[in-house]
């Protein structure tokens, strides 16, 4: 395995260095901030999911919450209707969420730019119309409601706060060093590669669809990941989860913090979610505000918050 | 480059510094804190600007304290997400240890924050969610509805209906998702008990943008149309269906948001005498509502709409709550107990008490639009006192029966 540039070891540090504080603070932390951390967890693995492709591949799609809208329907449905317990719904939720990718990528990646952006938002549409209007299966509208969370074998029970931020906390970490490990082997070189010049890749004889595709179907992989817990976070399963406006979120928590880093999206994951929760506390204008970061971010980083950080000279 | 990088740091360090922020503390006799969660955000902000209206000009005529404890309302936006709504609700109970959680106005936040508020005990309630289930098949312990149950307004009018009216085939059209299905199931199951028929339901997507393909549909040889719309939609759909020429030729029948006071203000000839079914009219005349209606005018600027009406009632009704507990709010389960005590004679839409089943026991209003002194208005022509959310039948039988959905009451005259 090769190692990767200066840059993406400072933001190794800088990731490791963050979970490490998250879990230490963690127990001193009342409850809320605390909520807010777990959501931060679940977010990042969205985030870096949609990294693999806007980062490493180059492809912006507007469709990744409908796989971490199925995963979250598939554990909400699963669990409330058949009780189905942690393995199953882990289980079901990412496979439904790569099946997902799997059938839509075949669609959508023979498109570049701006038609891919256009299908995977239209992809993104069909689910979120079959969970408002498949009301047999979804509830519709209404949303599933009382989604338990798992039982674990451990002496804590994850329907407390502590525990569960630790099992997200463990989660976004496992996603991490699973996608850190992919971005850095021959594969994530070769979407690096299709990223800068997709016909260049082609001339050397590499299989860019297959690549594309297959970066389109982990992505969705992972994005499921974070949908199941994402239902077991919220306890709660509704269309929101898969409209457009999560997708477009997640699009932006990856340029806030830094396409193609991996850590800088989950720095703007959890860049986003304080500044929601607790900007919109202090004032009704909050929107503004948040304009303001995205454009000033914008204006004065415009490769992301960590993309900022690291060695401009690039 | 340096600047870039202490910009990104400023960033960073912005997102940080309300991770620091002590929580606040409770006392015992510090001020009673009470949630308000409500959509200031988004396509719904008007009307959440309403409801904390009515809510503020409450505690405003009662000098903003009861037993002798001052009240501090903490009001948050929810978006209309429910995600969002499961987050602020979370803030208000662990960060700023709320007594009483309430608001909300979208029926996915309420069946989100149900088992939240279930688990936690936090006495609530909800002043505007009227999705039926939250009192019925699915109720709350800790939930104490002070608004409505959809189909509450929709058993009397389809009763009315039969009546007073010659209509026996009627169309409906309405929104395709819960609330409009509880409203027309409401109308449909009351309505062809007595011998009406149904030949139609057509349903119509929330982001519609023309009604003229779906006003094309309905069926000319119906007596009258039952519509359901709320907001832009509602707007929308009276001026197509005057323009449409159907005005003259079927009467219009609607659920109570069709012309409800946030609407009928932006309306003209085209409302004139729509009939609607709700628990409330700006147009009431008795003197809690005048009083009620004078003085929200004068402090928001606008008329008062079911909105206003509903968290300014709530408001009325959790004061009364917290003076028969004595203002021991803290004592939750006395709390939720007062709440669902509470039994107020007169308020701006007449008599109030609680079912059972958490879900006000109070008098559904038959409206006509009409102008009077050149403004449209919801005048009162019919009056079902004392009705349940259950309307005549008995409890258990009724929620043996599925919730009205896209298929129930099935469309037995439909073709």
């Amino acid at each position: 395995m090769r190692l990767g540039v200066p840059g993406s070891r400072r933001a190794i540090i800088l990731g490791v260095a963050a979970l490490a504080v998250a879990a230490v603070i963690a127990p001193a932390l009342p409850s809320y901030p605390l909520t807010l951390l777990t959501q931060v967890a679940i977010m990042a693995v969205l985030a870096m999911s949609l990294d693999l492709l806007l980062g490493y591949t180059g492809l912006a799609s507007l469709g990744h919450a409908a796989y971490f809208g199925t995963a979250a329907y598939a554990v909400g449905i699963l669990s409330t209707e058949r009780q189905a317990g942690f393995v199953t719904c882990l289980v079901a939720g990412v496979v439904l969420a790569t099946i997902t990718a799997a059938l839509f990528g075949l669609i959508a990646i023979r498109a570049t730019g701006q038609y891919f952006l256009m299908i995977t938002l239209a992809l993104g549409m069909v689910v979120w119309g079959l969970a408002f209007r498949w009301v047999s299966l979804t509830k519709g509208d209404n949303g599933i409601a009382g989604v338990p969370r798992p039982e674990l074998p451990l002496p804590w029970s994850l329907s407390a706060p502590l525990p569960f931020f630790y099992f997200a906390l463990v989660a976004a970490a496992l996603a991490w060093a699973a996608l850190g490990t992919l971005a850095r082997s021959p594969f994530g070189l070769t979407l690096k590669g299709i990223r800068e010049s997709e016909t260049r890749m082609r001339a050397l004889g590499y299989d860019v669809w297959l690549h594309k595709y297959l970066a389109f179907v982990i992505a969705g992989g992972f994005a499921g990941f974070a949908g199941v817990l994402w239902a077991w976070y919220n306890g709660f399963v509704s269309p929101v989860d898969v409209q457009l406006v999560t997708s477009v979120e997640t699009l932006l928590m990856v340029a806030l913090g830094g396409p193609g880093t991996l850590a800088g999206p989950a720095l703007g994951a959890a860049a986003i979610v304080f500044l929601k929760n607790f900007v919109s506390v202090y004032t009704k204008r909050w929107l503004l505000i948040l304009g303001a970061v995205y454009i000033g971010v914008i204006l004065f980083a415009p490769r992301g918050i960590l993309g900022a950080l690291r060695s401009p000279n690039r | 480059m340096n600047r870039v990088r202490l910009v990104a740091l400023a960033v960073l360090l912005a997102f940080a510094a309300p991770l620091a922020a002590p929580p606040g503390a409770p006392a015992q006799s510090a001020p009673i804190k009470i949630g308000f969660l409500a959509p200031l955000t988004g396509p719904f902000a008007q009307i959440g600007k309403d409801m904390v209206n009515g809510n503020q000009l409450y505690l405003a005529e009662i000098g903003g304290q009861v037993a002798g404890r001052k009240i501090e309302v903490i009001v948050e936006d929810d978006e209309g997400n429910p995600a969002t709504a499961l987050n602020k609700s979370r803030k208000l109970v662990d960060q700023d240890k709320v007594a009483i959680l309430t608001g909300g106005m979208l029926a996915n936040v309420g069946y989100a924050l149900q088992p939240y508020i279930d688990a936690q005990k936090i006495p609530s309630t909800f002043p505007v969610i009227a999705a039926d289930d939250l009192t019925q098949r699915k109720p709350a312990k800790w939930i104490v509805r002070t608004g409505w149950a959809t189909s509450q307004p929709m058993h009397p009018f389809g009763e009315w209906t039969l009546k007073n009216t010659k209509f026996k085939k009627i169309a409906a059209i309405g929104m395709d998702y819960a609330f409009g299905y509880e409203i027309i199931g409401g109308f449909q199951q009351v309505f062809e008990e007595g011998g009406g028929q149904i030949v139609q339901r057509i349903w119509a997507p929330l982001n519609t943008n023309d009604f003229a393909p779906f006003l094309a549909q309905i069926r000319r040889d119906a007596d009258a149309v039952l519509a359901l719309f709320t907001g832009r939609l509602a707007l929308q759909f009276l001026k197509q269906y005057q323009e449409a020429g159907l005005k003259d030729k079927l009467p219009l029948l609607g659920g109570g948001t069709l012309t409800d006071e946030t609407v009928l203000p932006q309306m003209g000839d085209e409302a004139i005498g729509v009939v609607t079914a709700l628990h409330y009219s700006q147009a009431l005349d008795n003197a809690t509502n005048v009083k009620f209606n004078k003085a929200f005018e004068a402090s928001a600027g606008k008329i008062a709409s079911y909105y206003s009406e509903a968290t300014y009632t709530n408001a009325r009704w959790i004061v009364e709550a917290i003076k028969a507990a004595g203002g021991k709010v803290e004592d939750r389960d006395a709390m939720l107990a007062a709440l669902r005590r509470v039994d107020l004679k007169e308020t701006a839409r007449g008599p109030l008490r609680v079912d059972d089943f958490g879900n006000p026991i109070q008098n559904i209003y038959i409206r006509k639009v009409e102008r009077v002194g050149g403004k449209l208005q919801n005048t009162v022509i019919a009056t079902y006192p004392a009705v349940s959310q259950f309307w005549k039948y008995k409890p258990d039988e009724y929620m043996k029966r599925p919730l009205y959905s896209r298929d129930y009451p099935p469309c037995k005259y439909c073709q």
